[in-house]
């Protein structure tokens, strides 16, 4: 009866954004009296699956089988599917991502279970099942009761203030059957800049918009985020233009990202860039336009140049270390 | 090449979100709808693939009939003919039931929608029509050739791309740079019209999960401003006040 939370990994470690899924998914099974259990597949570090139990789960179920250390949404569906049969789960819980909601939508028609992505809130339980979840881009949120024996929740990142304990989960190995019509697809190339942060894990953004007049001109904006630890992003015609990776490209159709610190440099604050940046705890923009709507939904802001002031918060930063 | 390209009817990304009926319902009065921006990726894609490969595209819409401007416009920018379940979507299960339904009658060789709505951002209703109709399912596809029976695409995975190949049929996700929106042309405008809409009621399923009321986020506190002069003051508060570097 435990709750299962799916977590992603990457080399070898699971995911911060997984994590707090964890924690989450410990709540819940406080709030509903049973164990949290935690469904790790591939390759993965013994130590890493252990520390879940920081987060509040008892048991880690780990599938160790190669073949699923690549990322593959169909076979961790039926993967995911036989864990809930054999822990008799009737709550499941994923972060919030392109995997997460794939794994659990193939998961939700196996076993015919509600599904609800989005989830911003713990949920309300008495009697009925009641989630809160993030819908228009950030522009509302909307109170969904889950009325099926099993339920799916897709918890977004900062819906629950993870805790950390130091107690440790057991791992406990986990042999499913995988199916040979997961296997199909070949896979012809993998390109990952791995030494770069991911824009959905980083706690800190530096993100440019158009302002940055070129790509050439990017040195001062990479120097701050190098400072600050912090990831970078760019807005829709930045990427358009190839100034940037397309990877990086936030907003309404691209990647939405909560930071706790995103600094805009150059962006106007298009509601459909905001609609990416809605999630972040603080958001810092350097415009030199007062008038940038971006100072509308902004925590602090900056009137002026951001060839001027970018070096300034650099010099700034580093000799705060 | 039988594609079906599944269409979202949603209010225009610059539309003011409020509700009425004591937060119960979208306040639709001036709002601006329009065809999801992913799916108008992927019914461009469609369209493309289409007058390379020969065959046809079909656009399917799950909801009321308020959406009939959006789905001629569909067919004015190439599509051949549309379908339309006539329902008020309950959530992305029942959704992907009514689309599994209808593909499930006709054997079509690509399924292609957005990587997600812009009005409930689920992003699972490719993953579950997959699922549904037991055939792969892949998302966000940002490329996608085909070749005979074999399509490859790439397709966004954290911080990067994956290439793969599969054996068609596929259900895809889609979003930019896919394709690039198509605005529809006149001869397409008028050819539009005559083009077969044929309007089917939805299959009855268990429902499993019912709505409730909508609420707004909290309004936004005023923005600090620091004078351009006095930069390092921002790093300062953000040690000492925000607490986030
Ligand atoms: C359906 C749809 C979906 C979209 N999706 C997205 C999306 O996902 N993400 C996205 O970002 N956009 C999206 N857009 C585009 C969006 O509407 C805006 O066009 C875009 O965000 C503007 O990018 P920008 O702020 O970089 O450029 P601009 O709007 O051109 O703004 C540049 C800003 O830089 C400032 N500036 C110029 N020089 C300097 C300087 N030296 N110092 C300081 N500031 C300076 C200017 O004052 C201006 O405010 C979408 C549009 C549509 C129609």
């Amino acid at each position: 009866m435990s709750v299962l939370i799916f977590v992603e990994i990457d080399n070898g470690s699971v995911k911060k954004t997984s994590l707090e899924a964890v924690a989450y998914g410990a709540e819940v099974a406080k709030m509903t009296g049973t164990t949290a259990t935690v469904l790790a597949l591939g390759k993965a570090d013994a130590a890493a699956l252990e520390q879940t139990g920081a987060f509040g789960a008892s048991k880690v179920l780990h599938a160790s089988d190669d073949k699923l250390t690549h990322e593959n949404s169909l076979a961790y569906a039926d993967v995911l599917a036989q864990a809930v049969t054999q822990e008799d789960s009737k709550i499941i819980i994923l972060a919030k991502s392109g995997l997460g909601d794939a794994v659990a939508a193939r998961a939700s028609a196996k076993l015919k279970a509600g599904i609800v992505s989005g989830v911003t809130e713990l949920p309300v339980i008495n009697g009925n099942f009641t989630v809160k979840r993030s819908i228009f881009t950030g522009k509302a949120f909307s109170n969904v009761e889950i009325k099926s024996d099993i339920k799916i929740l897709v918890v977004q990142k900062n819906a629950f203030e993870a805790t950390e304990s130091s107690e440790k989960a057991t791992i406990e190995a986990f042999s499913p059957v995988l199916r040979d019509q997961d296997f199909q697809a070949n896979i012809v190339s993998v390109e990952k800049a791995s030494s770069e942060l991911s824009l959905t894990e980083a706690n800190i953004i530096v993100s440019g918009g158009r302002g940055m007049k070129g790509p050439e001109n990017w040195q001062p904006l990479l120097d701050l985020a190098g400072a600050l630890g912090a990831a970078t992003g760019c807005s829709k015609p930045v990427s358009d233009l190839d100034w940037r990776p397309h990877h990086e490209h936030i907003g309404q159709t691209g990647i939405k990202v909560a930071p706790n610190l995103y600094i805009a440099c150059g962006i106007s604050g298009a509601i459909q860039h905001l609609a990416g940046v809605n999630g972040s705890k603080y958001i810092v923009v350097i415009n030199k336009d007062p008038e940038a709507p971006f100072f509308k939904a902004a925590d602090y802001g900056i009137v002026g140049d951001v060839f001027e002031i970018l070096p300034k918060l650099t010099k700034a930063v580093e000799d705060l270390k | 090449m039988k594609i079906l390209v599944c269409i979202t009817n949603v209010p225009d990304t610059t539309a003011k979100i409020t509700f009425t009926d004591n937060n119960t319902k979208l306040n639709k009065a001036g709002v601006q709808f329009i065809i999801g921006p992913y799916d108008d990726y992927a019914l461009a894609r469609a369209v493309e693939l289409k007058e390379k490969l020969g065959g046809s595209v079909t656009v399917l819409h799950v909801g009321g009939a308020d959406a009939e401007p959006q789905i001629r416009k569909a067919l004015a920018i190439g599509a051949d003919d549309a379908i339309r379940v006539n329902a008020e979507p309950v959530d992305s299960y029942f959704v992907a039931s009514q689309i599994a339904y209808v593909a499930g009658q006709n054997n079509y060789d690509l399924i292609l929608m957005g990587r997600e709505s812009i009005d409930f951002n689920s992003g699972v209703v490719h993953g579950l029509v997959g699922e549904m109709l037991g055939i792969p399912s892949y998302s966000p596809v940002m490329k996608l050739e085909i070749e005979g029976t074999t399509a490859t695409l790439a397709r966004e995975i954290d911080g990067g791309k994956e290439t793969l190949s599969a054996t068609l049929p596929l259900v895809l996700g889609c979003q930019e740079p896919i394709s690039e929106w198509k605005i529809p042309n006149m001869r397409g405008i008028m050819t539009a019209r005559t083009k077969p809409l044929l309007v089917v009621e939805p299959v009855a399923m268990e429902e499993f999960t019912a709505p409730g009321n909508y609420s707004l986020p909290a309004p936004k506190g005023a923005c600090k401003m620091i004078p351009a002069d006095q930069a390092e003051m921002l790093i300062k508060l953000l040690r000492t006040e925000a607490k986030v570097i």
